[in-house]
């Protein structure tokens, strides 16, 4: 069990006001990422329903119970930290096991839950060596241990893999999804990488200087960014943002068109425009067009076959049903 | 060529260095080393230079000896365990944040830079005394028969007022020592269901642990050569005559140099033993 919900939930510290009162609903089981730019308050909010922080004002229920006055020990939550915060003194059976000794477990019981964490995170020949002894990512696998043998009702991770290569990271990304897949535990997961965003959550959350810019899916939030702001924020390389005649012809005044549905064409096309630089990723190419009269280069994604170089002239035409329209106050136009 | 260079003006320039520290370290060692073995009473105009290890024998087994050995161990040891105990519970307040941190911290340090005697005048004199000491005060306040605190309990009287003393110290080096602990590792244990005490216990004491050895091995290598405390306060009576004090009797009070400096060696094995002994620890501590 694990249903989390924010109910007006707001944070100041002193007189700055980090989170404006928000409302948040987390089902069960879901696998939910907080996403937004740096300082938007991904972790504060995080620390506020791990109860690390003091809520201004407003509730936290975990389970329906009420949650906002109780100490962090007692809401059932497990947090995996960004600098893993292991107890560099204890070997890593220790660190396992510590949360179970806290809460007077027998030992059998607890022998028996580190021997399957072990199993599951590929820690077994490791139990007795110090944090210190382990790689970066043999660290992050150890608190995860400590995380699940609690049993938790919901997981929470603050950038858990930023300390990571980026070969590490993506398995790593992938042993998280796996672990929610077979736990079926509630995770909140705050990132600042919109990849790990995508391709991790069920739901994404994503917030700028506090506030809930939009709540989706995935795919809903790319096929239907609610704002300017989201719409740049969802997907790699970023949405191009066009304003001005172009947006007008459109009847917007912002319009935005992905990378992936402007289309190469051999002559004619809605902008014309000079290559700048081209990236050949073998799979993809990416140019990034200077278009005559837009301030901004755009970016296309093209197979990776297209052999297009700096300086050479290219005419492009967006996919129609694939533009996305923004009104002046960046709001998305039916 | 440049290294060898800058090295061998480097052995020059530290030479006046080494030379002093030389001079100032082996010559009045090597002159103790050379009394040990000699009768030497200015007084009685005796001065014998071989006497074997007449000196040595002698200041073994004389009976003060041990009694002067174990007052220096129970003396140390009672002053370790003051400003050990004291030193983390005051680095553990200081740390929190408070109104008028930076006075309070500067007022914390302060006793440090109280010169030994003054200290100790200090103490004998306003606080300890029994006709018009603080304490005494306190005690009549309270309807009591005041306590003559430096003859009925020298020792911890002077145990007092050394940790006293040395308490900044402690909680200087103690306090950086927690500074130092990653917040995020309280709160995981927080989260981990570990209440205050547990996490002093498990998480806190563990990461003091390697302070809290250095600050016993420096503390012991002063602490062994106490002196002005005892001068100023009981004058090596009532049990208070430590190792060093005994050998500064034997020289000055009954002007036996011989007999003094053999002690002295005596006291600079047993330090040199006792500081191996620490050393292995802190080493121990430190992998
Ligand atoms: N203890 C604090 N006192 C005052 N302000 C704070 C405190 N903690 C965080 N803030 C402020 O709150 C804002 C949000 O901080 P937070 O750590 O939640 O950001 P974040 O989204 O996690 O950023 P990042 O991606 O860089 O980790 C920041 O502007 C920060 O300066
Ligand atoms: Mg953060």
């Amino acid at each position: 069990m694990g249903r989390i919900t924010l109910e007006k939930v707001q944070k100041k510290f002193g007189d700055v006001e980090v989170i404006p009162p928000l409302d948040l609903e987390i089902d069960d089981g879901e696998f939910v990422v907080f996403v937004g730019p740096s300082g938007c308050g991904k972790s504060t909010l995080l620390r506020l329903i791990a109860g690390l922080e003091d809520v201004s004002a407003g509730e936290i229920r975990i389970d329906g119970q009420p949650a906002t006055d109780k100490p962090p020990a007692k809401r059932g939550l497990a947090m995996v930290f960004q600098s893993y915060a292991l107890y560099p003194h204890m070997s890593v059976r220790k660190n396992i096991a510590f949360p179970m000794k806290m809460a007077g477990m027998d030992q059998e019981e607890q022998d028996r839950r580190i021997a399957k964490a072990a199993q599951a995170l590929n820690l077994t020949d490791y139990l007795d060596r110090r944090p210190g002894q382990l790689s970066g990512g043999q660290r992050q696998r150890v608190a995860i241990g400590r995380a699940i043998v609690r049993e938790p009702a919901a997981f929470l991770f603050d950038e858990p893999l930023s300390n990571l290569d980026a070969a590490l990271r993506v398995g790593m990304r992938l042993e998280i999804s796996e672990l929610h897949n077979t736990l079926e535990t509630t995770m909140i997961y705050v990132t600042h990488d919109q990849v790990e965003a995508m391709t991790m959550a069920d739901k994404i959350v994503v917030l700028r200087a506090g506030v809930i810019e939009q709540v989706g899916s995935p795919l809903e939030l790319y096929r239907e960014p609610r704002n300017v702001f989201v719409a740049g924020f969802i997907g790699s390389p970023k949405m191009n943002l066009i304003t001005g005649p172009s947006a007008g012809q459109h009847g917007a005044q912002t319009i935005g068109i992905r990378p992936e549905h402007l289309d190469v064409v051999p002559s004619g096309g809605t902008f014309t425009g000079t290559v700048g630089v081209a990236e050949h990723l073998g799979s993809d190419t990416f140019f990034h067009v200077h278009v005559d009269g837009l301030e901004e280069p755009m970016t296309v994604r093209a197979d990776g076959e297209v052999s297009l170089h700096h300086g050479d002239t290219i005419h492009l035409e967006p996919q129609p049903d694939k533009i996305h329209r923004f009104d002046a106050d960046g709001l998305r136009m039916a | 060529m440049a290294t060898q260079h800058s090295r061998s003006a480097a052995r020059w320039m530290i030479a006046p260095a080494v030379f002093v520290l030389l001079v100032w370290m082996l010559i009045p060692l090597c002159m103790t080393l050379y009394f040990s073995f000699a009768d030497y009473r200015p007084m009685r105009a005796t001065f014998e230079p071989w006497i074997g290890f007449d000196n040595y024998v002698s200041f073994l087994t004389s009976s003060s000896f041990l009694d002067s050995v174990v007052t220096t161990l129970q003396m140390v040891g009672g002053i370790l365990c003051i400003t050990i105990v004291g030193g983390v519970l005051m680095a553990l307040l200081l740390d929190k944040p408070m109104f008028g941190q930076g006075v309070v911290r500067i007022l914390v340090i302060a006793p440090f830079f109280v010169m030994p005697t003054v200290s100790a005048l200090v103490w004998k004199n306003m606080f300890f005394n029994v006709d018009n000491g603080l304490f005494s005060y306190a005690y009549s306040a309270l309807g009591l028969q005041p306590f003559d605190f430096l003859s009925q309990a020298p020792l911890f009287s002077i145990i007092v007022i050394v940790a006293w003393q040395w308490l900044p110290f402690a909680t200087l080096i103690l306090l950086t020592a927690v500074q130092s602990l990653d917040s995020e590792q309280l709160e995981a244990a927080e989260m981990d269901g570990a209440p205050a005490l547990s996490r002093f216990r498990y998480i806190i004491l563990p990461h003091l642990s390697r302070a809290i050895t250095v600050v016993i091995l420096i503390q012991t290598i002063f602490l062994l050569s106490i002196f002005a405390e005892i001068f100023v306060t009981t004058n090596g009576a009532f049990g208070t005559r430590t190792l060093t004090y005994l050998v500064y009797q034997r020289v000055l009070e009954s002007q036996n140099i011989g007999l003094g400096s053999a002690g002295g060696i005596i006291a600079v094995i047993l330090a040199n033993i006792v500081a191996i002994f620490l050393m292995r620890i802190v080493g121990k501590n430190l992998d």
